[in-house]
């Protein structure tokens, strides 16, 4: 029970400095503004007068790559700049329960971004009649998406005091895992590397997961993918911050 | 109540704490002294938990920092050198959380929030964000935060730093208070503080433990301990001779109308000097002094002598 208290009590504090300062809400206005722009103007959404949130949900996972890094890169390196790190880890507390609560924080707010997307959804309505499973499917992979993206942010964060290397890590690793399973890229990587080399990549990669939560299929590996990369992150985090927490 | 056995850390290959030991029984204040870099801030955060110790642990009330951290953890305030708090948090929120954490709940929370307030004179900034306080008060903020949960043993790093004098008394008076039922570490670099407040000192120069004892110990060690000041209007031919004479006399200095004797045998000088005194009626005396020895020069002479060490 005292875990439980411990994580809402960190996700609390978390979402509440969150929104104390003016950094969340030009977060907020950014993305919405920059998912509109993407969705409506680059890919003529309206235009093409379909009731498919497809295009919508095409530009999510590279906006993601930018601004999901930008949230994640001050969870650990914050604290550790400001030297709050050793107030919160000398509190009676696991590091796991530090961990998750700060993940949960951020992944309710990159959430809420999401979320606020719903104009976009009324749009659809507008202009036909939606799957309604695709759009639901296609909510839970982003925000599936966004959470694997934070955790891989949270972990270089967890590295170093600096934001900026922090930040840059997080890209890097992003763009990585999502290359490596997206058609463009794997189409060109198989004509020289082995077929087994090029899909034994891909399956780690988020894009075909991702692609799949669009299509309204939810199947339990696609969530036991995003879950694994998420626990996986998270026990690094835990591992690097136990070892260096006063670096 | 706090046991610290053989603590070691290494960073890299800077040997910062260098197998220390020593325990705090409920009642006593221990004051560390040291030099910057000694390694004091590096012993309490192994003994808070914060870092994990390169060998060595430390017991609190019975639970081991290294194996059972969390139960350990609950028996300790801590107050980290340089105070950090979270600056975007109001003070009633910041320690609402800390209690929240310490397994407070409802009403006995804003209960304990509210008389921490006022225990540690935070009321005229409780709704005030924490980066827009003055120095001071974000060190009594962090103080607070320690206290809230009344732990038997507590832990500071600094907890003067930056106050001004009269909450530095307040500060001092306040861990008076607290100490029968506490134990409690202090680190400091004011030696009057180790005085004032402090029931055992010990000093920590690279690493290791160089002196443990009472201030009034520590004192002993002093060159100056059982010396004796004379002042005179003026300065009489015979008198530093007849000083230097004295078998309990080590040394005899002289600045301008006093003479310091300094003594080969402590208790024995200040009758040999009353005798001379009387003697020689005709000496314009016009003060005596036993002096009972500076902590200054002592952790002068402990730290100093190994500074070539320190510089590596
Ligand atoms: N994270 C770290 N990495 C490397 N070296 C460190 C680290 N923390 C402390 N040290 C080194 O350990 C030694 C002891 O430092 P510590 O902060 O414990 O000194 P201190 O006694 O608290 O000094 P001060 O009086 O200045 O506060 C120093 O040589 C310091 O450089
Ligand atoms: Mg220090």
């Amino acid at each position: 029970m005292d875990s439980i208290r411990n994580i809402t009590a960190i996700t609390k504090r978390e979402l509440g400095s969150y929104f104390e300062s003016p950094v969340a809400y030009v977060f907020m206005v950014v993305f919405l503004v920059l998912i509109g722009f993407l969705t409506f103007f680059v890919s003529r959404f309206y235009e093409a007068g379909q009731a498919d949130l497809r295009p919508f949900f095409f530009w999510h996972p590279w906006m993601f790559l930018i601004l999901v890094p930008a949230v994640a890169m001050r969870l650990w390196a914050e604290e550790r700049r400001s030297g709050t790190i050793e107030t919160l880890l000398t509190l009676p507390i696991t590091m796991t329960q530090a961990t998750l609560g700060k993940f949960i924080a951020a992944w309710i707010f990159l959430a809420l971004a999401i979320l606020l997307t719903f104009p976009i959804v009324l749009t659809t309505a507008y202009l036909g009649a939606p799957d309604r499973g695709a759009i639901m499917g296609g909510y839970l992979g982003s925000v599936l998406l966004a959470g694997a993206y934070l955790s891989v942010g949270m972990l270089t964060s967890a590295f170093t005091r600096n934001q900026v290397i922090s930040f840059v890590l997080a890209v890097v690793i992003c763009l990585f895992l999502l290359l490596a399973g997206w058609p463009p890229v794997t189409d060109l990587v198989a004509r020289w590397a082995p077929d087994w080399l090029v899909q034994g990549v891909a399956a780690f990669s988020f894009m075909p997961h991702y692609e799949a939560f669009q299509k309204g299929v939810l199947d339990i590996r696609d969530f036991a993918y995003y879950f694994s990369i998420m626990i996986f992150m998270l026990f690094g985090t835990n591992l690097v911050l136990e070892n260096r927490k006063s670096a | 109540m706090l046991k610290v056995n053989h603590l070691r850390k290494t960073f890299g290959p800077i040997q910062a704490v260098n197998d220390v030991s020593f325990h705090v029984e409920r009642g006593e204040v221990l004051g560390f002294l040291g030099p910057n870099g000694a390694g004091k801030t590096t012993t309490m955060r192994m003994i808070t938990g914060f870092l994990p110790p390169t060998s060595g642990t430390a017991i609190i009330t019975g639970h081991d920092i290294v194996r059972e951290p969390v139960p350990a953890k609950k028996q300790i305030g801590y107050l980290p050198e340089n105070a950090p708090v979270y600056s975007d948090m109001t003070v009633w929120n910041y320690l609402a959380f800390i209690a929240t954490i310490r397994g407070f709940t409802g009403c006995q929370r804003q209960e304990r929030v509210g008389k921490t307030i006022e225990l540690c004179r935070l009321e005229s900034v409780k709704h005030q964000a924490i980066g827009t306080l003055s120095k001071g008060y974000r060190q009594r903020t962090c103080f607070a935060q320690a206290l809230i949960h009344d732990p038997p043993i507590l832990i500071m790093d600094e907890p003067t730093d930056g106050l001004d004098p009269n909450q530095k008394h307040v500060v001092r008076m306040m861990i008076r208070d607290m100490a029968p039922q506490k134990a409690i570490v202090i680190s400091t670099h004011i030696l009057e503080e180790v005085e004032a407040v402090c029931t055992r000192a010990m000093v920590i120069c690279n690493g290791s433990i160089a002196a443990n004892g009472s201030p009034a110990d520590l004192k002993t060690k002093s060159r100056t301990y059982g010396a004796i000041e004379l002042t005179l209007s003026s300065m009489p031919g015979d008198l530093i001779s007849k000083l230097q004479q004295l078998p309990s006399a080590a040394k005899v200095e002289t600045r301008d109308h006093s003479v310091t004797i300094y003594p080969r045998d402590p208790k024995q000088l200040f009758p040999d000097v009353m005798g001379l005194v009387k003697a020689n009626s005709a000496w314009p005396l016009t003060g005596l002094k036993a002096l009972d020895g500076r902590l200054d020069d002592v952790f002068r002479n402990l730290t100093q002598a190994r500074e070539p060490a320190a510089t590596r």
